[in-house]
């Protein structure tokens, strides 16, 4: 299962189909649960002859257990090593042999599995075949997990050379402490070199099951097929109740982290504990961010960073909403003599939009690029597939993309102002620098 | 796997997909659609036929300036606005460098074609480009390659083996330019690079979505055709001699993980109809990497755990020669010379053996099925038929491109890894991980794709 971290961050980047006419026009998301307590949302679409899968359960790396980091992603990377008697090469074969493609993404919050397939009934069926017995049957083997670990431990490695990689893990762990946001998916060298295949199987149980599961459907099947697609899906999961909900992250105290590293670039990371999925500022600071720093060009950070003084390729800042809250992050990379000029413009560009907002013309134009790109969100069946997936997870209402546009249209000026004053206060920001000796 | 047949000719005769429209406006700007009405959105691409292959040595590097100026203003539009103005209109623009081309896109919703339109015809024939302004971004552009190369010990191994690997042809150079060139690099090298390669008769326009052919194609001559044609240079061959011996190079830089990367000389894909060794060359990275326990995967990572991560690679289309290409990453306590020889047995075997025909089935299913997946993006399908043209070949090669794929024998493909996978064209290169602790020796140096 290849997985690809912060694949939340993408929502930012999301959604528009093929029936509606005009950009208002719904989406028809149909919704039910299994009778085993599975969440199942699915789209109805017949225009290409393929079908999209994901199930997605809370068995993120925020789930795992104290000392254990990396079991999350150990377990999620076994799934299809060897299932229901098959081993890590016949499942590979079987579905390639009907050109369908089984992959996996894993962050904090969640761990998925996700196919696609022809939907012709006999390249589906021997698909889902395969696919219900890596999700309900993952068998362990011994051997292959001695050898997974040793894979896993050598990504990790290999990241080490990253500055990226490297900022990254620095600023979760300065924003987070002791919350279990606080480690990447990644996980531990030594912990991972521990793990056995007992608590993988304990964590499978617990964490990849019915109640536990979102299932979303989209393409090229009936109402009636999604229903007994998913239902023998959950069938053959265990019965594990819900996991508990994580505990909530505490605003982090004010910290400057300096890392040493042979780049020729420094690395910076700015930011705070942010905003949970759920937050009922979610709308003003995601408009008001497109002005700070998520509207790429059209971005305050962008033209003051890289247009006015080419100081950096990349200047950006989002907002990670997570189950609960994720990190508000702001950077840049920059060459090592001009760091801390380049640190300057970005703590000013900050401070300045959290103290006078955006101004009204700023803000007009944030809306009319997220309102009039709107199609765009929804233009595939992928796309459609991840929002399903996220609405799914994080319980988001039915109508979250029907409403989205007014949504965004709600959003004024104080609203946005009062929503950043709220949550990003400028003298309490974590900094992380990598790069150069790592003294200031 | 008759019932997938079956499937496809029953789904091609329903689609929604019309066929492809090719024409050429009087000043010689080419213009594309593909009409696709599932979603009210489209893409607009405009390629130009002028890649860093097209530059000189001294001012590597300039196409890619080049493009990151585009976004700098023209003589009506200030620097900025074009950005500002499609996104107001709720769009998505950016742009690309490669070795072959240069291209432009926006994503909108479909009725803002015109806008996309109108302002790419704009800055095709009105670019200013200031000293001041480029000043600034040169120094954006040195900051990418930082990120994207020096700073990354795989790019700066590829880099490196590409510089080796080819002694004349141009691909030698990096897309990014070596960094001596950016840092001598003026405005007038941009302008120069401008003058000579921006005109309608080194373009194609590309747009794929919910609109009709004949209205774009209205739109085009409306804004592009009034643009007089240049006289466009003559483009040297700069043919690769053969190669005549292996080669293998060592780059030393901060890592903790060591890395081999192989490149054997290869053909490109010339007369899409008689040529078959391409195709059997596509088929063969599939055989050696198309799956989770394809030949790599299975021998080297699953079986022997020789290695963590190895994987093939290979593009049949391309404006210059192509390269087969196979990198590995060793398991702990592995050599990478014990590693690329497991690769070379890998390679002899089906040398020696040729390869199963349930593989060769198994990696036309998957060709198959990618066909209809890739459908699900326009921009990728905007983007095939824009790789396709500026490399010299027609719309017809793509449309054709899963039947000749269907017809390759195992046969075609044990001649082919014969004929190419030799080790006189081979060049080698090794990552031999320096200590992070370390400060990091002369600024190393290539992307594949560098995006504005």
């Amino acid at each position: 299962m290849s997985t690809n971290s912060g694949s939340i961050k993408a929502f930012f980047v999301a959604l528009w189909v093929c029936l509606p006419v005009s950009a208002q026009a719904t989406l028809a998301i149909q919704h039910w649960q299994t009778p085993q307590g599975a969440q199942v949302y699915f789209v109805e679409s017949h225009e290409l002859p393929m079908l999209d899968i994901a199930v997605d359960f809370p068995a993120g790396s925020a789930r795992d257990p104290a000392g254990m980091a990396g079991l999350a992603q150990l377990t999620h990377v076994l799934l299809d090593q060897g299932a229901g008697g098959l081993s890590d090469t016949a499942i590979a074969y079987s579905l390639a042999d009907v050109g369908a493609e089984l992959s996996g993404r894993l962050d904090r919050d969640r761990a998925g599995v996700t196919l696609r397939t022809l939907s012709s009934a006999a390249e589906k069926n021997k698909a889902l075949d395969v696919f219900a017995r890596v999700l309900q049957q993952p068998d362990f083997p011994e051997a292959v997990v001695k050898r997974e670990k040793q894979r896993l431990i050598a990504a990790i490695r290999e990241a080490e050379a990253d500055p990226a990689n490297v900022a990254d893990k620095a600023f979760y762990r300065a924003l987070y402490g002791t919350h279990p946001y606080a480690h990447d998916e990644a996980g531990d060298p030594a912990a991972i070199e521990r793990m056995t295949r007992s608590e993988l199987q304990a964590f499978y149980r617990t964490h990849y099951s019915a109640p536990n599961a979102v299932m979303s459907l989209m393409g090229d099947i009936t109402r009636a097929e999604a229903e007994a697609i998913a239902d023998r899906l959950a069938a053959g999961l265990s019965r594990a109740a819900a996991v508990p909900a994580l505990p909530k992250p505490v605003p982090a105290p004010a910290s400057d982290t300096r890392i040493a590293h042979p780049s020729t670039q420094s690395h910076v990371l700015v930011g705070v504990v942010g905003m949970a999925r759920s937050d009922p500022d979610y709308f003003p600071l995601f408009v008001g961010n497109y002005v700070l720093g998520g509207g790429g060009f059209d971005s305050r950070l962008m033209r003051e960073v890289r247009d006015k003084r080419g100081y950096a390729y990349s200047a950006y800042s989002y907002f990670m909403p997570l189950m609960e809250a994720g990190p508000f992050e702001l950077g840049l990379q920059t060459k090592l003599e001009q760091t801390d000029d380049a640190l300057k413009v970005a703590q000013t560009t900050l401070r300045d939009f959290i103290t006078n907002g955006p101004s009204e013309a700023e803000l007009t134009q944030a809306k009319s690029n997220l309102t009039g790109g709107f199609p765009l969100r929804i233009d595939s069946n992928k796309k459609i597939l991840d929002y399903l997936s996220v609405i799914g997870f994080y319980r988001l209402p039915l109508d979250y993309l029907d409403t989205w546009v007014d949504q965004v249209n709600a959003v004024d000026v104080d609203a946005v102002k009062q929503a950043f004053v709220r949550r990003i206060d400028p003298d309490k920001l974590a900094t992380v620098v990598v790069g150069a000796g790592g003294a200031r | 796997m008759h019932g997938m047949w079956g499937m496809l000719l029953a789904f091609a005769v329903g689609s929604a997909q019309a066929a492809v429209t090719d024409v050429t406006l009087d000043n010689g700007m080419r213009v594309i659609v593909q009409e696709d009405h599932r979603a009210p959105v489209m893409v607009s691409q405009v390629w130009y036929r002028a890649g860093s292959m097209d530059e000189f040595n001294g001012t590597t590097g300039v196409a890619h300036v080049l493009e990151h100026m585009m976004f700098r203003g023209t003589k009506t539009v200030p620097p900025g606005e074009f950005s500002k103005r499609i996104a107001a209109a709720g769009g998505r623009e950016n742009a690309f460098t490669s070795r072959d081309h240069t291209a432009y896109f926006e994503q909108m919703q479909k009725d803002r074609l015109e806008l996309a339109i109108q302002l790419e015809s704009d800055r095709m024939a009105n670019l200013v480009i200031s000293d001041e302004l480029f000043a600034k971004e040169i120094q954006v552009v040195m900051e990418e390659r930082r990120l994207r190369t020096d700073d990354q010990a795989q790019s700066v191994v590829y880099e490196h083996l590409m510089a080796n690997a080819y002694q004349a042809h141009p691909y030698r150079r990096p897309i990014i330019g070596w960094m001596d060139d950016l840092q001598n690099m003026t405005g007038q090298d941009a302008r120069d690079w401008y003058a000579r390669w921006y005109a309608p008769n080194n373009a194609t326009l590309v747009v794929a979505g919910d609109v009709k052919a004949d209205e774009v194609i209205g739109l085009a001559k409306r804004y592009f055709g009034p643009l007089p044609a240049h006289v466009l240079p003559v483009r040297k061959p700069q043919a690769e001699p053969p190669q005549i011996g292996g080669k293998r190079i060592v780059v030393k830089a901060p890592a903790q993980v060591p890395y081999l990367l192989m490149a054997w000389h290869a053909p490109t894909l010339r007369d899409w109809d008689k040529d078959t060794t391409p195709y059997a060359l596509q088929i063969l990275a599939g055989v050696l990497s198309g799956n989770d326990s394809a030949r790599l995967q299975k021998s080297l990572v699953k079986t022997q755990q020789i290695a963590v991560n190895a994987g093939a690679d290979y593009d049949a289309v391309a404006r210059g020669p192509g390269m087969f290409m196979i990198d590995a990453t060793p398991a702990q306590g592995k050599s990478v010379a014990a590693l690329e020889q497991a690769i070379r047995l890998e390679i002899q075997r089906i040398q020696r053996e040729g390869i199963s025909e349930a593989e060769l089935a198994r990696v036309k299913a998957q060709v198959i099925a990618a066909d209809v997946y890739q459908r699900d993006s326009l921009f990728y399908q905007a983007m095939q038929l824009g790789e396709y043209v500026t490399a010299g070949l027609p719309p017809e090669a793509l449309v054709h491109r899963v039947d000749k794929l269907r017809a390759v024998t195992a046969m075609e493909v044990q001649a082919a890894a014969q004929q190419w996978l030799k080790d006189d064209q081979l060049s080698v290169a090794e990552l031999d991980p320096q200590a992070l602790g370390q400060q990091p020796g002369p600024a190393a140096m290539s992307g594949v794709h560098d995006v504005n």
